[in-house]
């Protein structure tokens, strides 16, 4: 049997009588691309939060690596790494700066962020820019080097928070590239995004709507349960029929 | 007379060291939905900036409606909508409140113009008395798109205003796009999408500032001067990166589920017999009209 | 002009509806007046003195009387002797002794002359110049007391303090300074964080691009934080009067004028301010900086600008709020007109021109 990394049993989240996650199940096996989706509003951040160990669901199961989201908040944080769209990165220190400090909060030894921080400087290509304010470098470099970062203290499971918002094409795929190269490594790969042909990428999709998992399944699958050419439509479909909405 | 003409602008920042926009040359015509395709930091922002007079030229001059952005900026400036990138409303007043507001700002009145707005009011009016703040996204730019157009400007300029934005929220956004260019207002539209390149008549493909390409999407990818195959097998990301490995490849990058290549020599019968024999299965080739994105990927590449 | 009264509308929405904003306006001024008017005054109170009466007659009774009955001193008549001075300041059990050498009365009496001895806990130096001046005050008022014809030898000049705060209300001389603070913080802090906060909305854009002219969302920016400080004014007048008991001895007009061109001074800061930020943060840390902690140190309501060095004494010049607090001291407290404060009126008001003219040639009506 594989290992399961994520395990979710009837997860909720309640604000007053406001279900932001309404009973969710799924897991998510070791080294799996595991799409996370939905439309503004449908829980996605909630639900993520809670497998971050953020905040505590109101009732349900949860295990993330392991640990109980429950009772074992601070190991489950030691087991992830965390990368979103709106902050990852501190703008005003250097590349190297932001490589020995986030290596440092997860405890990795010093001797070994420094042989690993050239290594890393080297395979993304930012050997010139390596002393240079993280502020001054093009957003799709940026987000690479976050992602490096966030899997840097080589955790067992990566929470991807819509990395590739706004980066360009070109970019978008050298990310998914580091992606996949992390997945084969035996890294969990947790991902949201609003770039329908980013989904196609996954193993397997989760679509949120209101609260609910309403499909989950591999991307072909969903194409042939739907009868829909693409993602895209998959999606539309789905979320279409949502009630509620929000950011 | 064009809506908009943009001639050798050069837009920098930190005294030249940063160089945001590059000798772009543009012009957008009456009536047209024109599309600035481009990822962030293209310099789409700063181009919005000059045209909305917001910001100086460094080189160049620029035009709208005829009149001339730094010397003419007040006529401009009573002529055009604007909805920027990082608009947010006030979150403190209501739906309400926020339209008048800016409607008398603006030197109108809600009545004024509500056929322009009629369509897209409606919608969010039976949250007249919500404050912003607690709007969803989809809501919260229909609400921002009623404030930049409650004065009836001439030209409407939407600085990525489905940036952020479901993909629910982002048809019903381009359904309105399309029947406001029906009421005749010339809309510019940026976004970091290329799959909304196509619901423009018009677009221009933009990166590190320079302008790559302008033209109809149709025209842009008919352009594409080689043959796009599309290749899918089980094991999609070993395809990938034996794909990059091999000389006859021109270009290899993932699309969804298939990879779309470009070929040096245009032998694909010989290349699928060669990733056969490389042990990949059920490898699935097929010839494809190229989309924008793969435009863009190869204009970027030749730059 | 239905423009600005809309734009005026809208700011007074955001000020209404934001909780912090409105604790910070309405709720300061109240934490302040108490803070400053009852706890942090730097009146002595209930100072133990310990008397040492090595004559035990009339004139030494009648002295200590009066000193007991002042609200200044505990007034601790021990045997001890003059030896153990040194051992009760140690221990804390007194702050100053006073000693009646024997023969006091007499000396007074007969030869005209007296001397008595005043020693002070110097490790505290504030507290002992007040006592010793408090101490010679009383002495000096029973001297006059008792032979009001007789032309005194020396003449001991009370403090200023005295002269005009007989019932040793403390807290008097905080009121124009917690007045110029609250104004400083309603106005320059406030007003700059509003117009910041649309740079970082992005509506600043908005309002640039419609035809409304830039300069009046500076104007329309100001007004509704002008009338917004006037009724802070009057909250704190009210509660200098009511809760602190302080009476207001010269003209409201007057008052009422001059904070209005401190006001003025204020929001013209704030702008500026405004004008050089893009962050909220940084505005705020600006106006903390720039106006509110200069206030505390330099306009002289907590630390006396005399004793401060040339350096210091200069800088304190060129704060305007030390010059409100002159304006507001003298007129509110020592009841004087204008004829006595038009210098510092005419300072105030080059200050705020100045400010003014240097915010409205700032304000961008681009981005950069």
């Amino acid at each position: 049997m594989e290992e399961k990394v994520i395990v979710c049993k009837d997860l909720t989240k309640r604000f007053g009588d406001f279900y932001a996650v309404n009973k969710i199940s799924f897991e998510v096996d070791k080294g799996e691309i595991f799409g996370f989706l939905g439309a503004n509003g449908a829980g996605k951040t909630t639900a993520m939060r809670i497998l971050c160990g953020l905040s505590h669901p109101t009732s349900g199961e949860a295990m993330v690596a392991g640990f109980d989201v429950y009772k074992q908040a601070e190991e489950i944080k030691k087991n992830i790494g965390y990368m979103s769209q709106k902050f990852s990165l501190y703008e005003n220190l250097t590349v190297l700066e932001n490589i020995e400090f986030f290596g440092g909060v997860y405890g990795v030894p010093y001797a070994e962020i420094r042989r690993r921080s050239d290594n890393l400087v080297q395979q993304l290509g930012l050997t010139a820019e390596a002393k240079k304010l993280v502020g001054a470098l093009p957003l799709g470099w940026k987000q690479k080097l976050a992602f490096s970062v966030a899997i840097f203290h080589q955790p067992r499971i990566v929470f991807l928070d819509e990395p590739t918002g706004g980066v360009d094409p070109v970019t978008r795929r050298q990310f998914w590239d580091m992606i996949y190269e992390a997945a084969a490594s035996g890294i969990t790969i947790f991902v949201t995004t609003h770039y329908m042909d980013e989904a196609e990428y996954c193993n397997r999709i989760t679509i949120m709507v209101d609260g609910k998992v309403e499909a989950l399944d591999s991307p072909a699958n969903l194409k042939a349960q739907f009868k829909a050419d693409n993602m895209d439509e998959v999606f539309y479909r789905l979320a279409r029929g949502a009630k509620r909405s929000g950011d | 007379m064009s809506a908009v003409t943009l001639d050798h602008i050069t837009k920098t920042y930190d005294e030249g060291k940063v160089l945001a926009v590059d000798d772009i040359t543009l012009q957008v015509e009456e009536g047209e939905l024109f599309g600035l395709i481009g990822p962030d930091g293209a310099g789409k922002t700063s181009l919005f900036r000059v045209l909305t007079t917001l910001l100086l030229p460094d080189k160049g001059s620029a035009t709208v409606r005829g009149y001339d952005c730094v010397k003419d900026y007040k006529e401009i400036r009573k002529r055009i909508g604007y909805m920027p990138g990082k608009f947010s409303l006030y979150q403190d007043l209501t739906v309400k409140e926020n339209l008048d507001f800016f409607a008398t700002l603006f030197g109108s009145t809600i009545e004024g113009n509500y056929e322009l707005i009629k369509d897209i009011y409606e919608q969010i009016k039976p949250f007249n008395d919500r404050r912003a703040g607690k709007l969803s996204g989809g809501m919260k730019q229909k609400l921002a798109l009623c404030c930049a157009l409650i004065h009836k400007p001439e030209v409407l300029f939407l600085d990525e205003p489905t940036t952020g934005v479901d993909v629910v929220s982002r048809k019903e956004f381009w359904e309105m796009l399309k029947r406001l260019k029906q009421q005749g207002i010339t809309i510019i539209v940026s976004t970091p999408y290329m799959d909304e390149a196509m619901l423009c008549e018009r677009i221009a493909l933009i990166q590190n500032g320079k302008i790559m390409s302008v033209d109809t999407p149709a025209n842009i990818m008919a352009a594409f001067p080689v043959k796009l195959y599309a290749m899918k097998a089980d094991n999609i990301y070993k395809l990938l990166t034996a794909l990059r490995g091999m000389p006859e490849i021109d270009s290899s990058f993932a699309f969804g589920e298939y990879i779309h290549i470009t070929l040096k020599d245009d032998n694909i019968e010989a290349l699928r017999q060669k990733v056969e024999q490389q042990g990949h299965t059920h490898v699935d080739i097929k010839l494809i009209h190229p989309g924008i994105e793969d435009s863009f990927i190869r204009l970027m590449n030749q730059a | 002009m239905k423009q600005l009264f809309v734009f005026i509308r809208k700011e007074f929405f955001h000020v209404f509806r934001d909780r912090r904003t409105l604790l910070i306006m309405f709720g300061l001024p109240v934490v302040q007046i108490v803070l400053f008017g009852f706890a942090l005054t730097s009146e002595v109170k209930n100072i133990t003195l310990t008397v040492i009466d090595n004559s035990r007659d009339v004139n030494t009774q009648q002295l200590i009387r009066k000193i007991k009955s002042s609200s200044y001193f505990v007034v601790n008549e021990s045997s001890i002797d003059y030896n153990d001075i040194e051992d009760a300041f140690k221990k804390g059990k007194a702050k100053c002794a006073l000693i009646f050498p024997a023969g006091f009365g007499n000396d007074l009496q007969h030869g005209g002359t007296a001397q008595l001895q005043i020693i002070a806990d110097g490790s505290d130096p504030n507290t002992a110049k007040t006592v010793v001046n408090y101490i010679t005050a009383i002495t000096t008022a029973y001297q006059q007391e008792i032979s009001p014809a007789q032309q005194l030898p020396y003449t001991i000049i009370p403090e200023t303090r005295m002269l005009y705060n007989e019932e040793g209300n403390g807290s008097l001389n905080f009121i124009p300074g917690v007045m110029a603070l609250v104004l400083m913080i309603v106005c320059t802090a406030l007003t700059s964080v509003s117009v910041v906060r649309e740079k970082e909305l992005g509506t600043m854009e908005i309002l640039l691009v419609s035809p409304f002219k830039p300069l009046m969302v500076l104007v329309a920016k100001a007004i509704p934080y002008l009338i917004l400080s006037l009724a802070n004014f009057i909250l704190i007048l009210v509660l200098a009067v009511f809760v602190l008991d302080v009476g207001i001895k010269g003209s409201i007009l007057l008052l009422f004028m001059e904070s209005m061109l401190f006001i003025i001074t204020c929001l013209s800061f704030g702008l500026m301010i405004s004008n050089t930020t893009n962050s909220q943060q940084t505005a705020l840390l600006l106006s903390m900086m720039g106006m509110m902690i200069p206030t505390m140190i330099f306009t002289g309501f907590m630390f006396p600008i005399e004793n401060m060095p040339l350096v210091f004494r200069i800088i304190s010049d060129i704060i305007p709020s030390r010059w409100y607090f002159l304006i507001i001291k003298s007129v509110m407290l020592k009841g004087l007109g204008f004829e006595y404060v038009w210098k510092e009126t005419l300072v105030l008001l080059g200050m705020t021109v100045a400010l003014l003219f240097i915010a409205l040639k700032n304000f961008k009506t681009r981005l950069s």
